[in-house]
């Protein structure tokens, strides 16, 4: 029998929502986590990448032959579905409301727009400790606030460790502002989302 | 809700809600209140991006609530313009996304070019960056002077900076690049002139536009309409909300008139979807057909 109990620093058991950030380098970090993604899991996944604002669909694209997930980006009230990774679009803020994501063409933050701060302090607010948070590579300071956001209200927040990551200012921020759950190696983080996005059938009441 | 004793009833509510249901509860009296005392009604914009500019603002205001700000702004009609300035977001540029001009181009003037007179409405237009991109490609394709542009916006203060029609001459640089890739036939300089730092539009331009004060919110339809565009605007309100202004739409356009929208605006959710064909995907044009 499996154990029922979870590692010390728990993270969201069966999160509802993902919400990854990146920017330098995350292009690569991604298709790496995405590819490791074991089968079954199929939790939604938001993503804002830093991109610049006439970027095209290779993004999407690329990231599609990484992943059997449905990869597109987020349009306005667009439901979130399991199964599907929603890329914030380009020249858009990418905000997660009650069930449906918004989009807003608000000014940059960080010089960013998508913003990671957006997406995360959105996020944290309407799905709180059933959001799991993580953050990679990227040569900014995006993110680190609204990775506390999520941390305080009670989601888990995986951060990439800074060694491992193409440009480490992104995630040191984060850490420095103590909102790690945990902090992992690039090939870790992979099997931290799969080991907290249990599948219903095998793994029963809670 | 009373007991006989005349002391209202108590509903059971947990303890300590968490910071989350209670801020939302703020955000709620804080736009009854503002509608009541100012009038202005943002209780079905999107809770989302609302919050953030709430918080924004009171941030900047020094306050640690968004009841505190309630206050302020209630008691202070200059917080209130603060407040209004951060609620009406105003991005704008000439040309923006270029590809939606290269498809009106192809996909809608050759439809307008058959109505012997032309009505466009530009539903919240801000500073008119986009209006004046649009009487340029009408002019440039020989229909500006059977057409008459109807400009709206909530916010009297964007449309007076529009009438005007000057601009940054530092923005130039980046709109010209903007109109070519739109398919613009001319040098982008022909349609201003430089002053200062200025680039002030000719004003032939403005001959057919009327710039007006319109509340999506609460105003009704008033006029028939060939094309609408309403572009990013939309996504600040909640779904009820987009619901009414697209009903609002649906009654103000001809059969077979236009619709654009923002690039990820879309009628896929929503319920006029089926009064609609699809003229151009990418570009969010629908063209009205019940």
């Amino acid at each position: 029998m499996k154990p029922r109990r979870r590692p010390a620093l728990p993270l969201p058991p069966d999160p509802d929502l993902v919400v990854i950030g990146c920017s330098l380098g995350g292009l690569q970090a991604l298709q790496k986590i995405l590819t490791r993604l074991s089968d079954d899991v199929d939790v939604p996944i938001a993503i804002a990448q830093h991109r610049h604002r006439d970027s095209s669909s290779m993004l999407t694209d690329v990231l599609q032959r990484s992943t059997r997930y449905e990869v597109s980006d987020a349009e306005d009230q667009e439901p979130i579905r399991r199964g599907r990774i929603f890329l914030a679009p380009a020249d858009y803020h990418l905000l997660v409301g009650d069930g449906v994501f918004h989009l807003s063409t608000e000014g940059p933050v960080h010089y960013s727009r998508p913003s990671i701060d957006l997406l995360f302090e959105s996020a944290a607010e309407a799905f709180g400790e059933r959001l799991l948070g993580i953050l990679l590579t990227g040569a900014n300071r995006d993110g680190a606030s609204g990775a506390m956001r999520i941390r305080r209200a009670g989601g888990g927040m995986l951060v990439q460790d800074p060694k491992t990551a193409e440009a480490p200012a992104m995630p040191t921020a984060a850490i420095e502002e103590g909102a790690a759950t945990r902090v992992l190696l690039l090939e870790e983080i992979a099997e931290a989302i799969d080991s907290c996005c249990v599948r219903r059938e095998s793994e029963g009441v809670r | 809700m009373t007991s006989e004793t005349g002391t209202p009833m108590r509903e059971r509510r947990s303890e300590e809600p968490d910071v989350t249901s209670l801020e939302t509860l703020e955000i709620e009296l804080l736009t009854e209140g503002v509608y009541r005392r100012y009038g202005f009604d943002f209780r079905d914009y999107s809770l989302p991006s609302l919050r953030r500019r709430l918080l924004k603002r009171m941030q900047g205001e020094g306050l640690g609530s968004i009841s505190a700000l309630q206050e302020r702004v209630l008691h202070d009609s200059a917080a209130m313009e603060r407040l209004l300035l951060d609620l009406s977001i105003n991005v704008t540029a000439m040309f923006r996304d270029p590809t939606f001009y290269q498809a009106v181009r192809s996909h809608v003037i050759p439809l307008l070019r058959t109505w012997p007179f032309i009505r466009i409405w530009h539903a919240g237009c801000s500073t008119g960056e986009e209006v004046y991109s649009m009487a340029i490609m009408l002019a440039e394709e020989g229909l500006y002077d059977r057409c008459r542009i109807y400009a709206t916006d909530i916010n009297e203060a964007v449309l007076e900076k529009a009438r005007k029609g000057i601009f940054p001459l530092a923005a130039m640089q980046d709109y010209t690049g903007n109109y070519l890739k739109a398919g613009g036939r001319n040098a982008f300089s022909d349609y201003y002139t430089a002053n200062y730092e200025y680039a002030i539009f000719n004003s032939k331009l403005r001959e057919n536009i009327v710039f007006a004060q319109h509340n999506l919110v609460t105003d009704s339809t008033f006029n028939e309409f060939h094309m609408i565009v309403c572009r990013n605007v939309l996504i600040y309100f909640n779904r009820e909300l987009q619901e009414r202004v697209l009903k609002l739409f649906c009654d103000s356009l001809q059969r077979f008139g236009v619709l654009g929208l923002g690039r990820k605006e879309s009628l896929r959710y929503t319920s006029v979807n089926p009064c609609y064909e699809i003229l151009h995907e990418d570009e969010r044009l629908y063209r009205r057909i019940a």
